[in-house]
């Protein structure tokens, strides 16, 4: 085990909170979709993985320059996004409340995705272009902090507050919060719930894509990431509880703290040190730290 | 009038003869096991892609022979390699098969050699035992071990001036092997290694291991796989790390180089191969390799192009009868060939004795010697060779293999934490 100082200590506090910001782009999504929808989205990772390979396609095309990275989050996210609202409205939405079949429909699109990306891009590993202010460190009292990483945080706390703003103070997300609690009587007051659930359905998609593409040039894009960060977002949802956007974030910063710190102090036992608490919680609270019942 | 019997036997015995070599094999038939389709087919491809540039340029011929070629897809999956491996011998009836990508194939397929008496050429599996204390007899290997080329450049890196070396090695066989030879070639001189972190296989976030590398080193040897070769230099240096890279054969083989970035120029590594090697051969077959596949030429393709050499020439040795398997198989493993990579020879033991190259990543403006790689790509400049290395480095095989086999703990850290 290796010896800790303060400085080792801060690096790796930061890491582990720029990790939970590239979390919180992943899993915010797939709780919203659940809260909204109740559909456990197992191709949310597949879609992450698609987005930065959308970002590949887009780089290729307009090239890289320091201000490509924004475009290549929206159109990345945006593509994406559509192919989702097109799943949803042909395939999940005839399941109706089908909880086995919601599952088996979206783990299928996982590795439909899984092996349709290798034929289109190849099995090839790539590493996306990263503007160049964001590429060095910056030293503050002798510790480096890498600016891609503070950009990523930066990235999660603007999509929460624009998140939290959209659901909590307009009208749309009035609209969302209706279908959350009482799809019926949402739909007795005129609100197309399909629609709803479509649009929601895209935009977790595209939370999650945009991710991918953030995380496209920090982690790199190559097969498996998919199915590697999978489990990671589940963790996130089930400790800060499914639907619940706080909870996105709690569970998001829990498990980025838990997986850093417990692979650093005891890499024999890391996925233990991240699942066992997970269990624990799900033993004392099903819910999640903050979900709906 | 007994001469004359004799001369008629003798005659007889001739015409008997010229039958037989009628009726010998026309064909030799070679079946091919790689990872085709999944996260490996790239490379799998680059493996059959080297033989099959082998074949074609000599128009499937092995001298008289006629080439059967058979490439089998196994999906990386072991169990689905020996089941391959099966089909390739009862159906195909190949005389030699070849395949496999990662050592744990490598350790699946050679049992099935021995099984049926049909040998297994490897062009890639790394796994040290199986050339040093887990032999098959059918077996031979024609690529490298995980730790031959390691030795020389720890030996390289005391060269240079480096004395305190930090290793992080991905956590399965193939790093520690990696990381037990670089130590061993390395403290063997006198350096020290003070740290050793094993990321898990297929980490893409260094988070959690960049903090435990110290930062009073001289070096950083890193043994990469796969993606992880490509996130590690670029977390690495933007975590504020300014010290010299050092790294192992897949660190910035050319699957990977291609798809790396500026903070790869200076990241010095070893291996058997380096598609910048400045031979005529080397170019014509890098360049021919480029215009065929479109691809820079690797080091899975060269160790199968080079496989297919090894084949014709024992064939050719031997009277070019395939079906005398023991006989060619034996001239295989004694004859000396000069490959694309340099000379090589098999061991006794059935590994290559070879040059190991330390190269260093450099950006190469425009079209590197006119072969036709992308301008301005990466390469993996030869900077120092050391000539006819074999896997047990500087000692005698019997000390050699009284260790145990490169592990976690083999060599043990002696100097970590100081």
């Amino acid at each position: 085990m290796a010896v800790f100082n303060l400085k080792n200590f801060i690096e790796l506090s930061f890491n582990s909170l720029s990790y939970a910001a590239l979390l919180f782009l992943l899993a915010s999504g797939l709780s919203i979709i659940f809260g909204v929808m109740r559909i456990v989205n197992l191709a949310h990772a597949a879609f992450f993985l698609l987005g930065g390979y959308m970002a590949l396609t887009v780089y290729r095309v307009i090239g890289t320059a320091f201000w490509t990275l924004p475009v290549a989050m929206v159109v990345g996210g945006g593509v994406v996004a559509l192919l989702s609202m097109f799943i949803e409205r042909y395939f999940l939405r005839r399941l109706g409340q089908d909880t086995v079949a919601q599952v088996l429909v979206t783990v299928g699109f996982a590795f439909i995705l899984f092996d349709s990306n290798i034929i289109i891009w190849t099995g090839d590993n790539y590493m996306l272009h990263r503007p160049w202010p964001l590429d060095d460190s910056t030293v503050i009292g002798g510790i480096s902090f890498p600016r891609y990483r503070a950009f990523m945080i930066l990235a999660a706390v603007l999509v929460w507050a624009i998140l939290y703003f959209a659901i909590e103070r307009t009208r749309a997300g009035a609209i969302v919060r209706a279908t959350v609690d009482d799809p019926q009587m949402a739909r007795g007051i005129g609100i197309n719930t399909n629609i709803v659930q479509m649009s929601i359905y895209g935009l977790g998609v595209f939370l999650s894509a945009m991710g991918g593409v953030v995380g496209g040039s920090f982690l790199g894009v190559s097969p498996g990431i998919d199915f590697q960060v999978l489990p990671y977002a589940f963790a996130v949802v089930i400790i800060g509880g499914l639907g619940s956007l706080t909870g996105a974030v709690v569970g998001s910063i829990v498990v980025g703290f838990m997986d850093n710190f417990g692979t650093a102090l005891f890499p024999e036992l890391s996925y233990f040190a991240l699942f066992a608490p997970m269990a624990i919680i799900l033993a004392v609270k099903p819910t999640g730290l903050f979900g709906r019942g | 009038m007994k001469a004359k019997w004799l001369v008629l036997l003798a005659a007889a015995g001739l015409a008997l003869g010229a039958g037989a070599a009628q009726g010998a094999p026309r064909e030799v038939r070679i079946g091919f096991i790689a990872p085709l389709t999944g996260p490996f087919a790239q490379v799998g491809k680059d493996q059959v892609n080297g033989f099959i540039l082998y074949l074609e340029q000599n128009k499937y011929k092995m001298g008289p022979l006629t080439v059967k070629f058979t490439a089998e897809d196994y999906e990386a999956k072991p169990a689905l390699a020996v089941a391959k491996a099966q089909k390739l011998i009862q159906r195909d009836k190949v005389h030699v098969f070849l395949g496999g990508l990662l050592a744990p194939t490598g350790y699946a397929l050679a049992p099935v050699a021995d099984q049926f008496k049909r040998p297994y050429l490897s062009p890639a599996p790394a796994g040290e035992d199986q050339t040093q204390r887990k032999r098959h007899k059918y077996y031979a290997r024609l690529s490298f071990t995980s730790g031959q080329c390691q030795h020389a450049l720890g030996d390289w890196a005391y060269e240079q001036g480096h004395r305190r070396i930090a290793t992080v090695g991905a956590d399965y066989a193939f790093g520690y092997e990696s990381v037990g030879g670089f130590q061993r070639g390395f403290e063997d001189k006198g350096g020290k290694v003070v740290a050793k972190v094993w990321p898990r296989l297929g980490t893409v976030d260094f988070g959690p291991y960049l903090p435990l590398i110290p930062r009073n080193v001289d070096a950083v040897y890193a043994l990469m796989v796969g993606p992880m070769s490509l996130a590690f230099p670029k977390q690495f240096k933007a975590a504020g790390f300014k010290m010299a890279l050092l790294g192992g054969t897949t660190s910035t083989d050319e699957f990977i180089l291609p798809n790396m970035g500026d903070e790869a120029i200076g990241y010095v590594t070893t291996s058997h191969y380096s598609a910048a090697i400045d031979t005529p051969k080397n170019h014509a077959f890098v360049k021919d390799f480029q215009k065929r596949f479109g691809k820079m030429a690797s080091y899975y393709a060269e160790n199968s192009f080079t496989a297919a050499l090894y084949i014709n020439e024992a064939l050719k040795r031997t009277g070019y009868n395939p079906d005398k398997i023991e006989v060619w198989l034996e001239e295989l493993k004694k004859i000396r060939v000069d490959a694309i990579r340099g000379p090589v020879y098999l061991d006794s033991y059935a590994n290559p004795v070879q040059n190991c190259y330390i190269r260093k990543v450099e950006r190469v403006p425009g079209d590197r010697n006119n072969l036709g790689v992308k301008a301005n790509s990466l390469w993996n400049v030869v900077i120092k060779t050391y000539p006819a290395v074999s896997q047990f480095w500087n000692y005698k095989p019997e000390d050699f293999l009284k260790h145990p086999v490169y592990d976690k703990d083999f060599p043990p850290c002696k100097f970590c934490g100081q």
